[in-house]
């Protein structure tokens, strides 16, 4: 009987299990396994893991964070919109907004310091994507999400946004200048 | 059994419900239609995306992507799987479906659904993208049409289990039910959680679009969402592994190597797909490493353990079956002698190879929690599901209508060469159209991202070159893949309205449709076992599975490495 009839054995869960579906099933069995642990493992031996630290907030309440930051450590402004470059103390709290179509403000920060990265949306949802390192994550208005980074690579870094936002998405982008230290 | 309620077809031997073969073929046309508009839209949107043509502005590409992705991913997905539902039940137990006007009515719903959405789409005030992903917000109807869409789809669902009962109460068959409607009964109860979800989240979406409700929160949203969103895709892959095993069972007149393990398998995706909702959220704020952890690997892998499974069975089906009819040379000779000229099986094979190798693989690796880092949102994620979702379903979909057109619509195949052409179109166009988005993904470029060369934005980021290379490649396979839908669609529409009525038996066709009438297959002296080799039933599908697993292990540890790289955090 094919499988599109019924079993022809009424009493099927009975029958011995075949060799080669055996083998198959203890092997796959264990790598699947393997896989599960890897993702603990990682956590105690690797060294990139999202934390899950989060706190809700309001895009009120987030601006004035970020503007604060801004008014303390801007060292200098980009582009005709006078974007500021801000360039905080390495492993102090760092804010990142993102809004319809920028990544606010841009920032400057140290090779091999590390720092507290808070992100969050003033409006819709965002995807912070740093390139070329390749970090990706979701951004949503009401939560701020806390990154602890260590920038290892110096050079400059761009923010994507490769969270739909409407139509800016494609030209929304921000900056993160990673300087070698002691300058 | 009177005669006005059931015909038997003279050449496959199956016996149709006439009311509930007017509902498939009402349900398939529906879906085929469907299936047009997103074809559509899916050339418009690859012609946008291949960045030396760049042709959609803006507005017009976020609009028709919206298009392309709910209509495909949603509506002609779903269509298609009520029609194979009803075949499931009823031709299958050869029993009268339950309800048919309850059925006709929940069709109406859909196509209500359908078409309410679509225009608002059109409208211009919808181009949300399918996920909707709140605040940003829609024309309500965009919403409603889902919302009647779902509701028509669950009235689908009930008439398929009121069907299994009445088969069961009219005693229309014999002990258990068939492994491939086992496979559609899983389908149906994936389905019936996933509309269950949709209904949770859409209703109070709606009734916020029309400002009845303040607020919803982005980050609840997105958790009960995606039990909508990527669950409706668990109802594609239980369905697609049911036709698999269908279509083994027509082509070959295969059995399960051991219903056990194959029923077993299907009930591991019953019990741990629905978790996959967290593939979407690992790098979302807030959610705790365990949590990730638990839900991203539906427990500890069981339901992929269960698609390996599957994965073994069905071509090891087909292998014991081949060896049986004396194809017993070498490990591969059963494979090479298998009618790789006829449609229905060459697109289920390239269907079974393309979701285990790409879908499977990158699906799991870009659902570790870590590694999830260096591939969220980025192309790589439509390069995973397009090798699932389409090479996976619809190709098996596709295969599945070849058998379906002489069968259920009772009409020669149309252009039979073209026909024979087409899974190989699209199988392999789709193929390399995953694998370029997933080249392009690694490089970093990000979904439903209208310039990847970022002309109007006031600051600057190049892209290296191999990302553009990747992406012209994606732009030339993908249109090879739409010339392959093209044909399945001028085959099947010209087949089903334009073609000739099947007579004799010699005019179906492909000449595998005997499906009830062949010859059951002879058990070789000495078991199956003794036509394979090693002690192994299937020993060539099992030398191509540790294939498998050697290429999933390689590509899973390069990932590591890769991720490795990034800079470090916590």
């Amino acid at each position: 009987m094919s499988a599109i009839q019924p079993p022809a054995e009424i009493v099927w869960w009975k029958q011995p299990l075949d060799k080669v579906e055996g083998t198959w099933i203890s092997i796959a069995l264990v790598w699947s396994l393997i896989m599960f642990f890897m993702m603990p493992f990682w956590h105690i031996y690797g060294k990139q893991n999202l934390s899950s630290e989060a706190y809700r907030t309001t895009p009120q309440a987030y601006m004035a964070k970020t503007q604060a930051m801004v008014d303390q450590y801007t060292i200098r402004t980009e582009t005709d919109a006078k974007l500021p470059v801000v360039r905080p103390p390495p492993g102090s709290d760092v804010y990142l907004l993102g809004r319809l179509w920028q990544w606010w403000p841009l920032l400057e920060l140290e090779k091999g310091q590390t720092y507290r990265l808070h992100i969050s949306s003033m409006d819709w949802q965002h995807g912070f994507s740093l390139q070329p390192v390749n970090i990706n994550t979701q951004i949503l208005p009401g939560y701020e999400m806390v990154l602890t980074i260590t920038p290892d690579t110096s050079g400059e870094q761009t923010i994507i946004c490769n969270e739909f936002c409407g139509i800016g998405h494609h030209n929304m982008l921000g900056k993160i200048y990673v300087t070698e230290g002691g300058q | 059994m009177s005669k006005e309620l059931y015909r038997t077809c003279p050449e496959s031997g199956l016996q149709f419900h006439k009311q509930a073969e007017w509902l498939m073929r009402a349900h398939a046309v529906v879906a085929v239609v469907i299936l047009l508009i997103g074809g559509i839209a899916a050339l418009l949107v690859t012609l946008t995306r291949w960045p030396a043509i760049h042709l959609l502005p803006a507005d017009r590409f976020y609009q028709l992507l919206t298009t392309h992705g709910v209509n495909m991913l949603i509506f002609w997905m779903i269509t298609f799987e009520i029609a194979i539902l009803y075949f499931c039940s009823s031709t299958l137990l050869k029993v009268r479906l339950a309800t048919p006007k309850l059925a006709w009515g929940g069709l109406a719903l859909m196509v209500v659904g359908i078409i309410i959405n679509n225009l608002a789409v059109a409208n211009g005030d919808a181009s949300v993208m399918m996920t909707s992903y709140v605040p940003m917000p829609a024309n309500p109807n965009f919403y409603l049409g889902l919302i009647l869409f779902a509701v028509g789809a669950l009235v689908g669902c009930f008439v398929f289990l009121g069907t299994l009962v009445i088969a069961k109460d009219e005693k229309t068959y014999e002990g258990s039910i068939p492994l491939v409607t086992f496979g559609a009964l899983t389908a149906c109860i994936i389905a019936v959680f996933t509309i269950a979800s949709g209904a949770i989240v859409l209703v109070p979406t709606w009734l916020w679009s029309l400002g009845y409700i303040n607020n919803i929160d982005a980050a609840m949203y997105r958790i009960v969402w995606w039990a909508l969103g990527h669950s409706s895709q668990q109802i594609n892959v239980a369905a697609h592994v049911a036709v698999w095993y269908a279509i083994a069972a027509i082509v070959f007149g295969a059995r399960p190597l051991s219903e056990k393990v194959s029923r077993t398998a299907f009930f591991l995706y019953i019990a741990f797909l629905q978790l996959a909702s967290a593939h979407h959220l690992l790098v979302d704020p807030g959610l705790s490493a365990e949590w990730k952890i638990f839900n991203t690997s539906y427990a500890m892998y069981l339901a992929v353990l269960a698609s390996m499974v599957h994965g073994l069975t069905v071509p090891g089906s087909i292998e014991v079956a081949q060896r049986a009819k004396g194809y017993t040379n070498g490990l591969f000779q059963w494979l090479r002698k298998a009618p790789w000229g006829n449609p229905i099986f060459s697109g289920m094979f390239i269907s079974l190879i393309g979701f285990g190798f790409l879908g499977g693989i990158s699906g799991v690796v870009m659902g570790t929690e870590q590694i999830n880092i260096i591939i969220h949102n980025t192309i790589y994620v439509p390069g995973h599901f397009h090798a699932t979702v389409v090479i996976g379903s619809t190709l098996a979909f596709m295969s599945l209508t070849y058998f379906l057109i002489p069968t259920l619509f009772r009409k020669q195949v149309m252009f039979p060469g073209m026909a024979k052409l087409q899974p190989y179109f699209f199988g392999l166009g789709m193929s390399v159209f995953a694998l370029a988005m997933m080249g392009a993904g690694t490089l970093g470029v990000e979904r439903r991202h209208w310039d990847m060369a970022f002309t109007n934005a006031p600051l600057d980021f190049a892209y290296p070159a191999s990302a553009f290379t990747m992406m012209g490649i994606m732009g030339v396979a993908g249109t090879v893949a739409i010339v392959g839908g093209a044909m399945y669609i001028l085959v099947t529409v010209g087949s089903v309205f334009f073609g000739k009525p099947v007579g004799s038996e010699s005019n179906y066709g492909f000449t595998t449709t005997r499906v009830l009438r062949a010859d059951p297959i002879v058990v070789p002296e000495g078991g199956h076992e003794a036509a394979g080799k090693w002690g192994f039933a299937a020993p060539g599908t099992f030398l191509l599975a540790i294939f498998f697993l050697v290429t999933f292990v390689l590509y899973y540890a390069v990932n590591w490495k890769y991720l490795a790289s990034v800079w470090p955090m916590s």
